[in-house]
């Protein structure tokens, strides 16, 4: 990474930081040790699956909320702010610029997906008491739930790039969604004929493949995972994010700052 | 070498629903500053100042033209390492301390990491930012982020400095203190390009300057030139307490202050006021060009581009 990517990056981090969006983790807290002594007191045998679940789903949840709402503003704010200003009549180029915010708050969001697992693992303890090999799966989770969070961001990013915050915000939500059910899609794609089979194949495969990325369930079920998924999923979010930060800096690069 | 040369540069917006109709911002823009120069970009609100600025620091895209800055095409990356720039109205990070900002806008202008505190320190000094650490600039006011503006500026010691609006949202005292600095930035070989609205700071400052209305530029060249080539009159004073016959004769009011006698005369006239006051052996003390106020040339230049404009309408 070049000095000035990593300049921005890390001022990008620090902004989200002295915004107080790592205050999220004190709300993830309470969630998370509530839940963990309800689940203790009600629960039979299956603790360790409902806070699996529970609890990887909150990760997610809170991490995908803060891609999208601070994703839309990286670009924007700087622009409606006149921030940009300063920092694109400087050596910077105008992918540099993108790259860093990028990497900004995909550092932010790894942060604060570190401290969020630390409380998944705490309440794991809590109620199965020791931890079983197959908890180790939970990383793999993790991992790509951050792939996720990286694809949402380069989606914000994009969106960010030639719309208003607002816009952004729907487009970036409605794809998360839509990207969720990417599997039903590509099934019900095969099963449609004629124009209709394009037209579905084209946006089943256009669409972010967040249930790829979902292996929640499977973990908490002590599934395996097998490393073809692992190797898969990561080139598959790096491509896609690529595409996406591309098409931002495309669209950037030939923009007026009025 | 010139430091800046502008060559054609013009812009037009696309506005409207579907952006079809177009508004012209600048139109074709010929301009040279040269190394060393306080240059001064003037012109009303909305006259293009600032979009031609920003076209020059490669925020906004030129629909023709292009532009050199200190020799080199002014999209090479190489070039704003060397140049510094003010917004109008700047807006910092507001989460940062002035010396964190400057810090980071250190770090993206290539200031190496051992010389970046110093330097810090020196220019928040030299604009007079002092006792502010850790005070975040969200709690500054308008004046101190203008200063916080001019010290990032010129933090990275460049050759070229570009100006919006310095002198806004200082009070008179910040005024004079800018003033001075973009003399001593002068004085240290640097070139200045600023553009304002406020004539007196431009008439105090400026080697040259630029006036443009509309997109159009209006009129180029040094404060005395312009002004002088307003009105062509001269004001003659002459020993006496009468006015003869044949100085009444060119026309123009007579003032007598004890033992002087002035009167305002056109240029053209002046050999014959000479030619009058040695025939009644009257002793000339002097005869001075009126210079008009940069103002008064400046009122004149807006009024003709709205009478041409009316007409041409």
């Amino acid at each position: 990474m070049n000095a000035r990517i990593a300049h921005i990056a890390s001022n990008t981090f620090r902004e989200a930081v002295r915004d107080r969006v790592l205050y999220n983790l004190i709300a993830f807290a309470v969630l998370i040790s509530a839940a963990a002594i309800f689940i203790g007191e009600i629960s039979i045998e299956i603790e360790r699956l409902v806070v699996i679940n529970l609890g990887l789903t909150a990760v997610s949840l809170f991490g995908v909320v803060i891609a999208i709402f601070v994703g839309i503003g990286l670009v924007s704010k700087e622009i409606e702010k006149r921030t940009l200003y300063t920092v694109l009549s400087r050596p910077v180029r105008r992918w540099e610029f993108i790259v860093g915010k990028f990497f900004g708050l995909a550092g932010t969001l790894v942060v604060n997906t570190f401290f969020m697992a630390l409380g998944v693992f705490g309440a794991l303890l809590y109620v199965a008491h020791r931890f079983y090999g197959a908890d180790s799966s939970i990383f793999i989770a993790l991992y790509f739930i951050i792939l996720q969070f990286l694809i949402i961001c380069a989606l914000a990013l994009l969106f960010s790039s030639f719309s208003s915050p607002l816009l952004s915000a729907v487009f970036a939500f409605s794809l998360f969604i839509i990207g969720s059910f990417a599997d039903d899609l590509r099934g019900f794609a095969t099963l449609a004929h004629g124009l209709t089979r394009w037209v579905a194949t084209g946006v089943a495969y256009l669409v972010p493949n967040f249930s790829a990325l979902n292996v929640i369930s499977a973990v908490a079920h002590q599934q395996p995972i097998g490393w073809g998924l692992v190797l898969q999923n990561t080139l598959y979010t790096l491509f896609y994010t690529a595409m996406a930060l591309s098409g931002a800096v495309l669209i950037f690069d030939r923009r007026d700052l009025k | 070498m010139a430091a800046i040369e502008i060559l054609g540069l013009e812009k037009t917006y696309m506005v409207g629903f579907w952006r079809k109709r177009p508004k012209r911002a600048l139109q074709p823009l010929h301009l040279t500053v040269e190394d060393g120069e306080i240059f001064g970009f003037l012109g009303p609100n909305g006259a293009g100042k600032t979009t031609t600025l920003k076209m020059l620091m490669g925020l906004v895209f030129p629909t023709a033209g292009t532009a050199r800055i200190l020799g080199k095409d002014w999209t090479d990356p190489e070039v704003k390492a060397q140049i510094g720039f003010l917004p109008e109205q700047p807006y910092f990070y507001d989460y940062l301390t002035a010396h964190e900002l400057l810090d980071y806008y250190g770090q993206l202008s290539g200031v190496p990491a051992k010389d970046r505190k110093n330097r810090v320190e020196e220019v928040l000094q030299r604009v007079g930012l002092t006792d502010i650490k850790g005070i975040q600039l969200r709690k500054f006011s308008k004046g101190m982020l203008q200063r916080a503006g001019i010290a990032q500026a010129i933090l990275h010691s460049p050759k070229l400095v570009f100006l919006d609006e310095p002198m806004s949202g200082l009070d008179p005292l910040g005024r004079r203190e800018v003033r001075d600095l973009i003399l001593q930035l002068q004085q240290e070989g640097k070139t200045v390009f600023f553009s304002t609205h406020i004539l007196s700071d431009a008439e105090a400052l400026c080697d040259r300057v630029a006036i443009i209305n509309k997109g159009e530029l209006r009129g180029v060249g040094a404060v005395e030139e312009l002004t002088k080539s307003v009105q062509g009159k001269v004001e003659v004073v002459w020993q006496g307490t009468q006015v003869p016959a044949s100085m009444k004769a060119l026309g123009g009011e007579f003032h007598v202050t004890g033992e002087t006698v002035r009167t305002v005369i056109s240029e053209s006239q002046q050999d014959a006021a000479i030619d009058a006051l040695r025939r009644e052996r009257l002793r000339l003390i002097s005869i001075i060009p009126v210079r008009t106020s940069l103002e008064s040339y400046f009122v004149e230049k807006l009024q003709h581009s709205q009478t041409t404009a009316g007409t041409s309408a």
